[in-house]
């Protein structure tokens, strides 16, 4: 491939065009599942091809991307699609999540509160939250037209009759200013309550589906509960192995086969800027050492 | 002492150094050319031609070198590179009655104008193995005929004359581009037509193997299969006329199904179409079948909920690009979901335990 | 609920249910034809035939399940009367899941399998913004008494019950929300007799105490003879006789229905 055979950022200035239309409809209509004309991408549909053309129609030659799988910068997806970019539109690119304009991610949101300007883009899998109690497209469009949500809410019924709490961990359905349930793509539930009235922009590309939805900034975002049963978001109840965050979504890593384990952020930016700041756990290694 | 394995960039670059490596294979064992490729490997060619929507037997065949022999991985580097291109303008409808035809066969009828012609077929081929192919002889050139300019006029038009078959619809709209458009659903004839020339030959196939076992019969006769090559054609607003701008090769396949009607309605035989790039007859017989299979409503028929009956199921899974690519991402890392999964077990597994001790 | 219903009938002269004109033709075949009549709050409607004889045609088209070919179904929505076969489909479903309800021959067409007996009451509350599970719950066992299913078997999913039971939960389902309107094919189809008349008096009951009104089409004259107040009675189509439930069974003036009561005798 000769980067300079393909336009910046890869996709041709009409297809960006067509994809700006569909963020700008997604944005008008927050939660809104807008179908769009998804192109082949240069890597497999489901490894992120709706965030990578998201993404591609929002970058300028002046953005700062960072690109996240699993909370991490250096996951062997998060590396290839950086690299893409790199190629492609030759733009600067950062792990701190505080220097990037535009940050793409996979399966979790970044620790770091995000601030205004910040365009957060995520991949997604299947963005219909209805499309495993209904199978056909036909009819969660119209279920998601009248607002018929009742079913959404019998299945988290049936978690708590069977398991006496509401039994969904990750792509934990949420309802966006009170009309349109949305997906927020598989982060974990955790991640769920910095959806809501964040300052960045929220950016949903599903490739494979063909659809883009998103939330502006400052958008009211609700986990689906009961009032008896309210949403709690839900972490290993453990401090960070490394930089002993207490508040920080983390990863269980096994360490032999004798059982032995340790817990460290999956958000590997916050992990490290807290390391350099001089907040240690009980494995944890000033930053230097490590080097 | 722990640390996060990193490294993914170097061990990517290794991995594509190895997977070239590995292509080339035995370096003492000369390599494939591109028009080796795409001279003796044809029908792989046209396979790649017609899923990956892209009439350029080079590229196709450079695809299938690049992915080494992987159809599906060829068909998607086509489709990948397809989309970048700019889409000038639409060819008028091809005249698949004015091909040049190699193959025309009828099922329906013992002999017929034009007259039938087997062509290049391993329909009568013995399936043994000819183990002279790899000694890698010459091959004796096949005997030849004049080619005969007599029309070759598709069959259903003789059935059409006799108002026994359904008239198509005629019409100067545009059909939706799938490859431009989202699918929307329900789809009309046109965009199924598309969506299962582009599907996968194995799920097609599959799909109307399904309903000669039944599932959704529509007792489909082999009406014409033909193979040959068209002129394409392109209106040119600045001459006011249409130019040709080439050549394709396709194959066409039109079935006649079971007539339908009733004492006040007169009985008719119904159609199912396929059109596929390249020799395809595989693909085009059972696209017919499929499209037939998927008018059920428009036909007034039942739906019975066979699955080639299901436009949603068909149209939305006959790709094999999507399909392979969500299907192979469920290897990418789900640690973070498997994490929050493993946490409400272990709690949903405390409360238990601890609901049992209580009782004991 | 039925107190609710109980007044709106004593407030209102108007019909509940306008039909005018109902026509489906299946290519050249005749579904139903011309069937007009009023429906009253309160009221109960059969609707009788033998297979065949247009009666479930009539009954998806009322119930907007399929578009007549002409004729207008109006229903005094809160908002006023509304012809429903032009109404807006978004309309006409919402209506379905508020004011109507529809009791299907077979249970599993209107029952979630695979959801728990309190789900299946729960999902019209849900659908309505019932956000407590608790309340939910104790309104589902409510209901689960009301149709004589045990409490105790909230949780289990209705693949477990027997076909009376499942027709059971179906109709509990369907009232939860105190529908104003309810279509029934067949209630008591595919069940044994014995398990009929505890169903039919269940229904009988549950019809009285909610003053529901009701369209229930039925080949079983005992069946009507119980709930309704009204007959009509469909032969090819065409609806060849109407009036009230005793007068038809008892005094049939059409030859079909003499020959459809003498068949049956005794109700």
């Amino acid at each position: 491939m000769t980067d300079q055979a393909y336009n910046f950022a890869y996709l041709d200035e009409q297809t960006k065009r067509m994809i700006r239309r569909a963020i700008l409809k997604g944005i008008a209509v927050p939660g809104y599942q807008v179908p769009f004309a998804s192109r082949e991408m240069p890597m497999p549909y489901g490894w992120g091809t709706g965030g990578v053309q998201v993404t591609a129609a929002c970058l300028t030659p002046e953005d700062t991307l960072k690109v996240i799988d699993q909370g991490a910068d250096d996951t062997t997806n998060a590396v290839s699609i950086r690299k893409f970019f790199q190629r492609t539109a030759g733009v600067a690119v950062t792990e701190a999540t505080a220097e990037a304009s535009i940050i793409q991610t996979r399966h979790r949101i970044p620790e770091a509160t995000l601030t205004e300007g910040q365009i957060l883009v995520y991949q997604v899998p299947i963005p219909e939250p209805l499309r495993f109690l209904e199978p056909r497209e036909t009819e969660t469009r119209k279920m998601h037209e009248l607002e018929e949500y009742g079913l959404m809410h019998v299945k988290l019924y049936e978690d708590i009759a069977r398991h006496g709490t509401i039994a969904t961990a990750y792509a934990y359905p949420v309802k966006v200013e009170g009309r349109y349930v949305m997906d927020p793509s598989p982060i974990p539930k955790f991640d769920n309550p910095k959806l809501s009235n964040s300052a960045a922009i929220q950016l949903f590309g599903a490739g494979r589906e063909q659809r883009i939805y998103a939330l502006p900034p400052y958008t009211h975002v609700v986990s689906l509960d009961f009032d008896d049963h309210p949403f709690v978001p839900s972490k290993a109840p453990h401090d960070c192995d490394l930089c002993a965050a207490s508040d920080s979504y983390l990863d269980e890593v096994i360490t032999d086969d004798q059982g032995g384990r340790m817990f460290v952020c999956s958000d590997t930016d916050f992990c490290r800027t807290r390391r350099e700041a001089g907040h240690l756990g009980p494995l944890g290694v000033p930053m230097q050492e490590t080097v | 002492m722990y640390v996060a394995v990193k490294g993914g960039e170097r061990a990517i670059d290794n991995a594509h150094a190895w997977l070239a490596e590995e292509r080339r294979g035995d370096t003492t064992v000369s390599e494939l050319s591109v028009a080796q490729i795409r001279e003796q490997l044809a029908l792989a060619v046209n396979r790649v031609m017609a899923e990956g929507s892209l009439y350029d037997p080079d590229l196709a065949a450079l695809a299938i070198k690049q992915a080494r022999g992987d159809l599906i991985e060829a068909i998607f580097l086509i489709r990948a590179y397809r989309t970048t291109l700019p889409r000038l303008g639409a060819s008028l409808p091809v005249k698949t009655e004015e091909m040049a035809v190699i193959r025309r066969v009828s099922a329906t009828f013992k002999d017929l104008p034009g007259g039938q012609i087997l062509g290049p077929t391993f329909d009568y081929t013995h399936r043994l193995l000819d183990f002279k192919l790899a000694a890698e002889g010459e091959v004796p050139a096949a005997p030849t005929a004049p080619a005969s300019t007599a029309p070759v006029p598709h069959v259903t038009e003789f059935l059409n004359r006799e108002g026994m078959i359904e008239t198509e619809p005629t019409g100067d709209a545009q059909p939706a581009d799938l490859t431009r458009e989202p699918m929307e659903l329900p789809a009309n004839r046109a965009l199924r037509l598309q969506a299962i020339t582009r599907g996968d030959e194995g799920f097609i196939l599959s799909m109307a193997y399904s309903t000669q076992r039944g599932y959704g019969r529509t007792h489909a006769f082999v009406g014409e299969l033909r193979i040959g090559t068209v002129a394409v054609e392109m209106d040119i607003p600045e001459l006011g006329f249409a130019v040709e701008i080439g050549e394709i090769e396709l194959t066409e396949c039109e079935t006649v199904n079971q007539f339908k009607g009733s004492k006040t309605v007169a009985p008719q035989f119904t159609r199912g179409y396929g059109l596929v790039f390249g020799q395809t007859e595989r693909k085009a017989i059972a696209m017919s079948l499929v499209d037939r299979s998927l008018r059920w409503a428009e036909l007034g028929e039942d739906y019975t909920g066979a699955p080639a009956q299901d436009e949603e199921f068909v149209l939305m899974h006959a790709d094999n690009v999507q399909a392979t690519g969500f299907l192979e991402h469920i290897k990418l890392p789900h640690y973070v979901d498997f994490q929050s999964e493993l946490e409400l077990v272990r709690r949903l597994r405390a409360e238990v335990f601890a609901t049992q001790e209580a009782a004991e | 609920m039925g107190m609710l219903n109980l007044n709106l009938t004593a407030e209102t002269d108007q019909p509940l249910l306008s039909v005018q004109g109902l026509t489906k033709r299946y290519g050249a075949r005749i579904g139903c034809a011309d069937v007009s009549f009023d429906l009253f709050p309160g009221e109960v409607l059969g609707i009788v035939g033998e297979s065949g004889s247009g009666k479930s045609t009539l009954l998806s088209c009322l119930a907007g399940h399929m578009p007549p070919d002409q004729g207008s179904v109006i229903f005094q929505t809160a908002q006023g009367p509304r012809d429903t076969v032009t109404m807006a489909e978004a309309d006409r479903r919402r209506m379905a899941r508020t004011d109507w309800a529809f009791v299907h021959q077979n249970p599993r067409d209107g029952l979630r399998m695979g959801v728990s007996a309190g789900g299946n009451v729960g999902e019209r509350l849900m659908a309505i913004g019932a956000r407590h599970y608790g309340d939910i719950r104790d309104k589902a066992i409510d209901w689960l008494g009301r149709v004589e299913i045990a409490a105790d078997r909230i949780d289990d999913r209705p693949r477990a019950f027997s076909g009376g039971m499942q027709q059971r939960l179906q109709i509990a389902r369907n009232l939860v929300t105190g529908p104003r309107l309810v279509f029934m094919d067949e209630p008591t189809g595919g069940l044994d007799v014995s398990v009929q008349a505890r169903l039919l008096d269940l229904l009988r009951g549950l019809v009285r105490d909610m003053g529901l009104s009701a369209i229930i089409v039925t080949h079983d004259l005992a069946v009507v003879r119980l709930l309704a107040d009204r007959l009509m009675v469909m032969k090819s189509g065409h609806v060849v006789e109407q009036g009230l439930t005793d007068q038809v069974l008892d005094d049939p003036q059409h030859a079909y229905t003499q020959l459809l009561v003498s068949s049956v005798l005794q109700v």
